[in-house]
């Protein structure tokens, strides 16, 4: 998550979903905590019996809403009009934590003046291309320092960078304390969301100022020494055009309210499928290496590992550590096949030359770019947005491996596929060769999952899956080795990389690698002994440490000691950290940045939100939880800047944020995004509306590919007068395989639906259970009505704008099924993920039923 | 182990019993409600499921990232139970309706046991074996991957990547098998489209 990235200086959720019950207000936006986390949502309640507000602000009402203080209706899309907001309204009434905020902080900092912003701008930031369509962040450095990204890609482009950061080993980054320069970032935030006033708020979002107001209140309120207030969201933000600025909005609000760091205080990003922070931390994603190491690009200096080293690390704060986490994992991929001349085997890695991420993928597929493809555990044909589009991409595969526990919509979208039922193909014209495989689930295999609060849990191995079921160790381990058996000989340049890489993990009786000897060379070891490391604290830039994950290392820190299996929770009178049970990165310390729990001389603000002090006589920081900074270095350590002070050696004892080069929390960030350095309201790629704030009605860097099979809707085309919004729901999960497959779950949610506000299906004649067909320039589905008033319309400058809710788990798979949600949407998404935008679309509604094709006889 | 049994009895004995085992009148005459009178013939033969499992091992719930910790209770090396851990700072014990279908799902009749392929226009699966399809696939990785591998670009520029090759998964998988996939695919053969759900 780039957005916290770029703000706290990790991509991850700051705090364990235990502590919850120690906030005093809890947001839940962008996500329906109480049906989709459901097991997290009681530690909000349990805030709640002790006295929380509870606010929930989403389009819908649900189950959070019904169960919280208030809820905030909001038209979909409009977040970052409602969070500009409260940060107008608190830094308008001076409702900010100002011992905090100043200090942990980049409130005073000095930006190039240069910078221009939304205001200036009618919509645009400085920096914008109408050509390429992209944005320079030159001028969004801070005055006279060039500051890298705290993003596994640290790296700018922009001209003389690696010498431009130089410059912070000179000094502080310019300040000014009185917060009175008109280019400090106080100022300019106070510019910036000047126009985010509640009455703005009103018009945009659709939310009841009073309303609205409440929420401002709540949320002053319960900040400062004595209370917290904590912020939970899921997909509802991160699937839109402006996710990220949704998420750094949050971000922004709580660092002016001195929530982060704290007991009961954060954000808390709630991620949907069981290791999806794993998946992202060991990153099966195209542009980063395990730890949040970029992948190197060919169109940057990353030519060789010099370069790349150079480029990308930090010449301040903890990322100044990065050479020895980048080699310590080429030390683990290439072992003795790595030397000076391959840069440990850098030489051996693929470079990327653009986003090769879901999206473009799917247009690679259709354009028959990508010939073979691996599917393991996911679902595309219902999880990919433009669902056609992906099921013709799928049709022009030469092969495709599908490895799940069942047959799949994926698996067989050459037999019951749209395109198949509609007529436009006949299996015999799909050349594509398939194999489904079974695969083991979580008890019939051992590793470990991380949760969505940073933390690795190891499951075991209970039982044999049925007959062939393998796991994916299994798979990936076999394949490997028959690979290299097949590369063996082979004297190419190529080649060289399948055949150093080293792949030597014991295997048991029937051929299953053992998960924990991976696990050891995700934690690290060193090299060529294979004595395992404490933490990454042991790691080397030289070549005598191998190291898989940098951010796991501390896991597996003796033989014999897998602290994912530990399972020893904190008794009731215990302090509640849980350290024991199960293992969090980095190094076991489960809420991040919580140096900020105490004030810059290192006493906690309160006792009440004790977490964290400086203990004069031990000389050392003392806490309940493993401290998120170093653990002697005093409070009033300064850096001494005759001595061009690197690493953590520049950031003082009162800089909590030890990822950020200048250790404090970035509400600008000069570096890293790609749509601007603050959140500003732009309207969803597709909406019925023009951006009552600003000219530019859409994100002007929002990705868009441009694809005959993607159409994409123009603001207020009158053909698709509706918001369209999909959901989940508790029974299903994600791509339905798991829960339509399942009969229990089925028959919970036997069938999909459409939620459609009481007043738009009277104008239409539609009852509740009527067939419905919901069409955009994509395609078209079938799908029963469900009349609400869960969904409330919006009246924008006189207009009446409906929005209707779809939850997208179905498919023909399996016992539940219905049609798939995703035949409706596009692929557009946001620029700095390239995550789709399928929670604020137009469409258009009728009732009725679809045709049906000629393969439907 | 004791077996779930229920004693045969003719129609008027069995009346008779059933009104013994009422426990409206044992309440009225004050045994506790919540012992001693809800006990009944029946209750007393039946014994926890859990007894019968000659195995227990700690699970976590394969959906949602909450990360709720289960127990897997099998019999014979099969799965006769799964719940919540009580031991857990997260669930306490509780599973939500998904983590509570992680029986369902271990044991849904859909699942499949053996490896099917489908060649190029046919019209339905044919089953094949394990080691038929680990070759085959390799096999076709390894060509795929050939056809598509560039090297340099004219400039000289290092790419040392295929684009013809694309992976989908990783979210719903162990920290330890992301880790596999992605040092064989993109450290060993130069797979670039590699992507899994944190996007979608
Ligand atoms: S039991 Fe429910 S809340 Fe808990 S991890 Fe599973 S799906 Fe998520």
């Amino acid at each position: 998550m780039p957005s916290l990235g770029a703000t706290y200086g990790r991509g991850a959720a700051t705090l364990p979903q235990w502590d919850l019950a120690n906030s005093d207000c809890v947001l839940v936006m962008g996500s329906n905590m109480a049906e989709n986390h459901p097991i997290a949502f009681r530690f909000v309640l349990q805030a709640k019996q002790r006295g929380a507000t509870v606010i929930h602000a989403d389009p819908r009402f649900t189950r959070t809403s019904a169960l919280a203080d208030i809820h905030a209706p909001l038209r979909a899309g409009s977040d970052i009009a409602f969070l500009g907001g409260l940060i107008h309204h608190v830094l308008e009434h001076d409702l900010w934590f100002r011992d905090y905020a100043l200090p942990y902080t980049n409130l005073s900092t000095i930006v190039d003046e240069e910078y221009q912003g939304p205001e200036e701008l009618d919509g645009l930031f400085s920096g914008w291309s109408e050509e390429s369509k992209r944005y320079s962040p030159q001028s969004w450095q801070y005055q006279g320092v060039m500051m890298p990204s705290s993003l596994a890609e640290a790296f700018i482009e922009t001209e003389g960078f690696c010498e431009a950061v130089k410059r912070l080993h000179e000094g502080p980054t310019p300040k000014d304390p009185t917060l009175q320069h008109p280019r400090c970032v106080y100022q300019i935030l106070k510019r910036h969301f000047a126009r985010y006033t509640p009455e703005m708020v009103e018009r945009a979002t659709g939310c009841p100022r009073e309303v609205f107001l409440k929420v401002a209140e709540a949320l002053a309120r319960n900040s400062g020494r004595e209370r917290t207030g904590a912020i939970c969201y899921a997909v509802g933000w991160t699937h839109h055009s402006t996710g990220v600025q949704m998420i750094r909005a949050a971000a922004i609000l709580q660092a002016l309210l001195g929530n982060v760091g704290r007991p009961g205080g954060g954000i808390l990003a709630l991620r949907g499928h069981t290791s999806i922070q794993g998946s992202t931390d060991i990153p099966t994603l195209y542009d980063m290496l395990p730890g949040y190491l970029p992948q190197p690009h060919a169109l940057k200096p990353h030519q060789d590992l010099a370069q790349y080293l150079e480029a990308e690390t930090n010449p301040t704060g903890w990322w100044h550590n990065f050479p020895k986490y980048a080699v310590s994992l080429l030390r683990a991929w290439y072992g003795g096949a790595g030397n000076k001349e391959n840069g440990f085997g850098y030489d051996f890695l693929p470079r990327i030359v653009g986003d090769h991420s879901q999206l473009p993928m799917t247009v690679a597929m259709r354009d028959g770019i990508i010939k073979g493809l691996f599917v393991m555990g996911q679902n595309p044909v219902v999880g990919g947005s433009n669902s056609l589009l992906v099921q013709r991409g799928l049709a022009q595969l030469d092969w495709m491996v599908v490895r799940d526990f069942a047959e799949t919509d994926t698996a067989s979208f050459w037999r019951d596929g749209h395109l198949v039922r509609s007529g436009e193909l006949r299996p015999e014209e799909i050349g594509t060769e398939v194999f489904l495989m079974p695969a083991s689930l979580s008890g019939e295999k051992a590793g470990s999952f991380t949760n969505t609060h940073r933390l690795l849990q190891w499951h075991d191995k209970v039982v044999d899956g049925p007959g062939d079921s393998r796991s994916e160790h299994w798979f990936t381990y076999h394949l490997g080795r028959r690979l290299k058996s097949l590369y063996a000989d082979s004297t190419r340049e190529e080649d060289q990389a399948i055949r150093a890489l080293t792949w030597d993990y014991p295997v048991d009786e029937e051929g299953e690698p053992d998960a924990e000897a991976v696990l050891q060379e995700i934690n690290g070891y060193t090299w060529p002994e294979r004595k395992l490391v404490q933490d990454f604290k042991e790691l080397k830039e030289d070549g005598s440490t191998a190291c898989g994950c940098w951010i796991y290392s501390g896991v597996f820190p003796e033989e014999g000691r897998n602290l994912a299996r530990a399972r020893k929770p904190d008794g009731p009178d215990g302090p509640g950290t849980h350290l024991g049970w199960g293992f969090a990165w980095p190094d076991n310390r489960r809420t991040l940045n919580n140096r900020a729990s105490a004030d810059p001389e290192g006493r906690p603000w309160s006792e009440r939100k004790r977490l964290v002090w400086w203990d004069e006589d031990k000389g050392e920081w003392q806490s309940p939880d493993k401290v998120d900074f170093i653990p002697t270095k005093r409070p009033d350590y300064e850096p001494d800047w005759e001595k061009k002070p690197a690493g953590m050696d520049a950031i003082s004892g009162h800089q909590p944020f030890i990822m950020i080069p200048d250790g404090v929390a970035g509400l600008f960030v000069p570096s890293g995004l790609k749509d601007g350095p603050l959140p500003a309201h732009f309207e969803p790629v597709e909406s019925p509306v023009s951006n009552p704030l600003y000219r530019q009605d859409a994100n002007p860097a929002a990705k868009r590919w441009e694809h005959a099979d993607n159409p994409i809707h123009a603001t207020g085309d009158p053909r698709f007068p509706h918001m369209l919004t999909t959901y989940r729901l508790t029974e299903q999960h994600s791509g339905g395989t798991p829960t339509r497959l399942v009969p229990t779950t089925a028959e919970l949610m036997p069938e999909g639906f459409c939620e459609i506000p009481t007043e738009l299906a009277a104008s239409l004649g539609i009852r509740s259970t009527d067939w419905v067909v919901l069409s955009t320039a994509r395609g078209e589905i079938e799908t029963r009505a469900l009349v609400t008033d869960r969904l409330q319309p919006f009246r924008l400058d006189g207009r009446l704008i409906f929005q209707l809710g779809l939850p997208w788990h179905y498919g023909w798979a399996g016992y539940a099924t219905g049609d798939i949600a995703n035949v409706l949407t596009a692929v557009v998404g946001d620029p700095n993920t390239a995550m789709h935008e399928n929670k604020a679309l137009t469409c258009a509604l009728r009732p009725g039923r679809l045709p049906r094709g000629k393969g439907e006889s | 182990m004791t077996e779930r049994r229920r004693p045969r009895r003719s129609l008027t004995r069995k009346s008779a019993g059933a009104l013994a085992d009422w426990s409206v009148p044992r309440q009225l005459r004050g045994a506790p409600d919540k012992t001693k009178a809800a006990e009944s013939a029946m209750s007393r033969g039946l014994r926890p499921r859990l007894e019968q499992a000659d195995k227990v091992g700690t699970s976590i719930c394969p959906y949602c990232a909450v990360g709720c910790a289960q127990l897997i209770y099998a019999k014979d090396g099969k799965p006769i139970h799964v719940e919540g851990d009580p031991r857990s700072p997260i669930n306490q014990g509780t599973l939500c309706p998904k983590g509570a279908a992680t029986f369902g799902l271990m044991l849904s009749p859909q699942r499949l046991d053996h490896c099917l392929h489908r060649a190029p226009g046919a019209g339905e699966w044919r089953r094949v074996t394990l080691d038929w399809a680990m070759d085959r696939i390799a096999h076709l990785a390894k060509r795929t991957r050939d056809e598509g591998y560039v090297a340099r670009l004219p400039d000289g520029t290092r790419l040392n990547h295929t684009l013809s090759i694309g992976s989908l998964g990783g979210a719903t998988l162990d920290n330890e098998e992301n880790y596999l996939i992605k040092k064989l695919f993109s450290g060993g053969l130069g797979m670039v489209f590699l992507e899994n759900q944190a996007r979608v």
